[in-house]
């Protein structure tokens, strides 16, 4: 027999789409920033596996190379806007008491693992679990973290007089600009596990992100 | 949310009948059948309502965009993005501590040879001799040599020079405090900004004068030890490692005294005006 679920509040649910398109103008602005000097690799030594740069033809098809301005505006723009909203869904779920269906416990480690055997066809039973599983626990809880520390290498790369400190903190202004490009590496990483999460999980379950509910059947 | 429905019993009657049994069973499923259409009648109802509402949102999310960027330029950027620019600048002039300092390091640090970038306003025929830096706005006009320069306290910082492209080096300035100078020849009134520019003004740069007053904001005539080179601004620039590189104006020859808010050669092409760090 059906019957409805109240899934993910109505604030959620807005700081989650208001997220999308900023998160999205950050990442897009800041590859037009990283295009002036794009000068990080994946490699150990004189090895490199990857070089985190495009070829200078798909920049140019992209519209993204000689931006670097445009990139800093649009980047100082929407930073606002994007820790207000992060700031809010934070406070939101501290208030809602939402946080405690959302970070994880000292079992959610290893009832992750069993959850991503499960996801791998390795494992047959999914370990319980109420609104989330442990392994978005900890990657929503994560992604939290790191956007925290996006404000904070961003900060410590904006001002790196002002808050010379916290630049330091982070091993300096070289540094720091290499730690706030990798964050966003993460960002995109996570994105193509989300999605691919989503589709996997189906209709019911993406539409319960826009409605706020979900059909249950016992 | 759906009112349950009220299911015939499954037991309780005594010894029912096979058909009896049967009757009930058809009934159950009838009212489970009644209760998933009412269930999804209602989902259909939430996601029409909530999908209008989603695409209201991204239609007015999306054409706010189009708003923005399609606003006219002030200084190579959508007014919007310029007035948030001059927001933040007021925001961090406001919290702004002249004691706060670039870090520095051992002169053993610096980068060789020191990366070149930036050519704009320069030429190779550099005439140190003739050469003068006018100040004007002070109480009377000023043009001061090179030696009358040296006249005042040397300083000597190695610090980070930070290009606004994302790359970094250290290097050491030899200089005087462009305080010291400001301090031998004042404004007849307090000013709120610096213009700086190089001969013919094929280069400029705009600085509030609280940036100017920094302690680590030198007019350096020598890099990492040496008298500068033609490329890196002989034979006097800015070292001013409170703001991006494209502050450290190269071949310095004229500072003004204003009131103004100065142009700015790449503040006037996109780039934030302030620049500050």
């Amino acid at each position: 027999m059906k019957r409805l679920v109240r899934k993910h509040p109505l604030a959620i649910r807005w700081f989650h789409w208001i997220n999308f398109p900023l998160l999205t103008v950050m990442i897009w602005s800041g590859a037009m920033i990283y295009w002036a000097n794009a000068v990080y690799r994946i490699g150990i030594g004189r090895f490199t596996l990857l070089k985190m740069n495009l070829p200078q033809p798909v920049w140019k098809a992209l519209h993204m190379n000689y931006r670097l301005a445009d990139g800093m505006a649009l980047h100082f723009f929407f930073m606002w806007l994007f820790t207000i909203n992060g700031l809010a869904y934070v406070v939101y779920t501290i208030v809602s008491g939402e946080w405690r269906l959302l970070v994880p416990d000292r079992h959610s480690l290893r009832e992750a693992w069993q959850v991503v055997l499960h996801d791998l066809h390795l494992r047959k039973e999914a370990p319980p679990q109420k609104k989330y599983n442990a392994a978005q626990k900890i990657s929503y809880t994560l992604i939290i973290v790191m956007g925290v520390f996006s404000l904070l290498t961003g900060l410590a790369i904006y001002k790196p007089v002002q808050v010379n400190w916290l630049t330091a903190l982070f091993g300096g202004y070289a540094m720091v600009r290499f730690f706030h490009f990798w964050l966003t590496v993460g960002y995109v990483l996570f994105f193509v596990v989300h999605i691919a999460q989503v589709v996997k999980a189906g209709w019911n379950n993406f539409r319960a992100m826009i409605i706020g509910t979900e059909v249950a059947s016992d | 949310m759906t009112d349950s429905p009220v299911l015939p019993p499954e037991d309780g009657l005594e010894n029912p009948s096979q058909i009896e049994a049967e009757e009930i069973e058809a009934a159950r499923l009838a009212a489970i059948a009644a209760n998933d259409a009412e269930v999804d009648a209602e989902v259909r109802r939430h996601t029409r309502r909530n999908f209008i509402v989603a695409g209201v949102a991204a239609a007015a999310g999306l054409g706010g965009w189009k708003w923005l960027r399609s606003r006219p330029a002030e200084g190579g950027v959508a007014w919007p993005f310029r007035r948030v620019l001059e927001m933040n600048e007021r925001i961090s002039s406001a919290f702004f501590d002249p004691n706060r300092l670039s870090p520095t390091y051992d002169p053993s640090r610096v980068m060789r040879p020191a990366r070149v970038n930036g050519g704009i306003g320069l030429a190779p025929n550099v005439d140190a001799e003739n050469w003068r830096l006018t100040i004007e706005g002070a109480a009377s006009p000023v043009a001061l040599t090179l030696d009358d320069l040296r006249a005042f306290p040397r300083r000597e910082l190695t610090t980070e020079l930070r290009c606004i492209e994302g790359w970094t080096m250290i290097v050491s300035w030899t200089g005087v405090r462009l305080a010291d100078v400001m301090a031998r020849f004042p404004p007849p009134q307090p000013v709120r900004y610096l213009s700086m520019e190089t001969p013919g003004r094929g280069y400029y740069v705009g600085l509030d004068v609280a940036s100017a007053m920094h302690p680590q904001t030198l007019l350096a005539w020598a890099l990492n030890g040496e008298p500068l080179s033609w490329q890196h601004g002989a034979p006097l620039r800015l070292a001013i490692p409170i703001k991006y590189g494209v502050k450290n104006i190269k071949r310095l020859a004229a500072i003004r005294y204003t009131n103004v808010r100065p142009a700015d050669f790449w503040g006037e092409r996109g780039y934030d005006w302030y620049c500050g760090h």
